[in-house]
């Protein structure tokens, strides 16, 4: 039986692409940029976003924006920690952040749960000659 | 690899509406921010409130029908006379649960967030207009039950506290690593239903945490019973001193 009751979307990877959105125009209309070509996210698996849904959801908030079209493109951080007791560096499962060395718990993360917006590639862009980086 | 066309290569080209359309200043600019950048100023703004009012903030959060309500009401009862509560509840359609709060004599400000499955810090923002923070104590910020979403976004809280009620299973940290590692106390909840249960072991439920690198506390309580309650009210008295204005007051003259 089909049920009648309002569907829920349980996800805040929309909210997180709105979010991309309004930071990605921004940078777009810093530099009078009238297209943005490309979009690129740093995510660790812990960041607690699924990659997936973000590229699912991107085009629905970026419709009618100079940000339609954009192709977005995301890089995996990997999971490192570094032991607090022996102090070395391993990878390790989100699941499981133990030293891969001593099996200690007492680790701390060092890569892993990152969630930044890394790069964007901007179409017309006026060319800035002094600053390469900017902050929105 | 392109996901529009299938090319392979850079920034050749880029699609609006299926066309490819020739790139002319394609240049990558580096940003290297939080995605949530916004929603963490909203939770700096908020916690300067916080600050000013001496109000210590907790977020519950937890999945559905762990018992934050329930815990709500035992503490409020708890820490009548000596601390005073106050409750800002997420709530997906209804106002059952602000209304449980008023009537275990806390104020309470629903938010109602339709089809969100998390609290944001512009949220919070909204809700305390409705409140006088300079009478309260304590405040909670019941947040949307889900294991998933409300662990990214920072309400301004100074403490986050996830419930997890024996009924769930011990394993839920190893499956919801993000939530977990973001509590800094971790409440087992329902411990009056522990034998009925019967598999679940807190010691388990613990390791799993620190599977997670996680130093929080672990707190067992039964809001029905009362059962651990003490110790959990201890924590707030400790959290809230460590915040109020008396004791920043007194740092300072022993500063100065």
């Amino acid at each position: 039986m089909r049920s009648l009751q309002r569907s829920i979307t349980p996800v805040h990877e929309l909210a997180i692409c709105q979010a991309l959105l309004s930071q990605v125009l921004a940078v777009a209309a810093s530099r009078s940029a009238g297209h943005i070509g490309r979009i690129t996210l740093r995510i660790g698996p812990l960041a607690g976003v699924e990659p997936r849904l973000l590229v699912t959801a991107f085009p629905l908030v970026a419709a009618g924006t100079p940000a339609e079209g954009a192709i977005l493109e995301i890089e995996n951080a990997p999971v490192q920690v570094r032991c607090q007791v022996c102090g070395s560096t391993s990878d390790a499962r989100p699941n499981r952040l133990l030293c891969g060395t001593c099996g200690a718990w007492r680790v701390v993360l060092l890569t892993g749960d990152e969630m930044l917006l890394a790069r964007v590639e901007l179409l017309d862009a006026v060319p800035l000659e002094t600053e390469e980086r900017i902050h929105v | 690899m392109c996901d529009t066309c299938g090319c392979v290569g850079s920034a050749d080209h880029f699609h609006v509406a299926g066309s490819v359309v020739p790139v002319r200043a394609g240049r990558p600019v580096e940003v290297l921010q939080a995605l949530l950048h916004d929603n963490d100023h909203q939770a700096a703004h908020n916690r300067t409130h916080f600050a000013a009012a001496g109000v210590l903030v907790v977020n519950l959060m937890s999945a559905p029908g762990a018992g934050k309500t329930s815990l709500l009401e035992a503490t409020i009862g708890a820490l009548h006379g000596r601390l005073s509560v106050a409750v800002i509840e997420g709530d997906l359609e209804t106002e059952n649960d602000a209304r449980r709060i008023r009537a275990a004599g806390a104020q309470a400000v629903q938010i109602t967030t339709g089809n969100a499955c998390h609290l944001d810090a512009d949220m919070v923002h909204a809700a305390l207009h409705a409140l006088d923070l300079r009478s309260v104590d304590v405040l909670f910020i019941e947040n949307v039950g889900n294991l998933v979403c409300p662990a990214c976004f920072d309400l301004g809280q100074h403490r986050n506290v996830v419930l997890l009620s024996v009924t769930e299973g011990d394993d839920k940290p190893e499956k919801y690593p993000v939530m977990f590692r973001a509590a800094d106390v971790m409440l087992l909840t329902k411990l009056d239903l522990m034998d009925a249960v019967g598999d679940f072991e807190p010691e388990r439920a613990k390791r799993h945490l620190r599977g997670l690198a996680s130093e929080a506390s672990v707190l067992e309580v039964s809001a029905r019973s009362g059962v651990g309650l003490d110790a959990w009210i201890e924590w707030l008295v400790t959290e809230h001193a460590a915040r109020s204005p008396a004791k920043v007051t007194e740092a300072a003259v022993a500063n100065a």
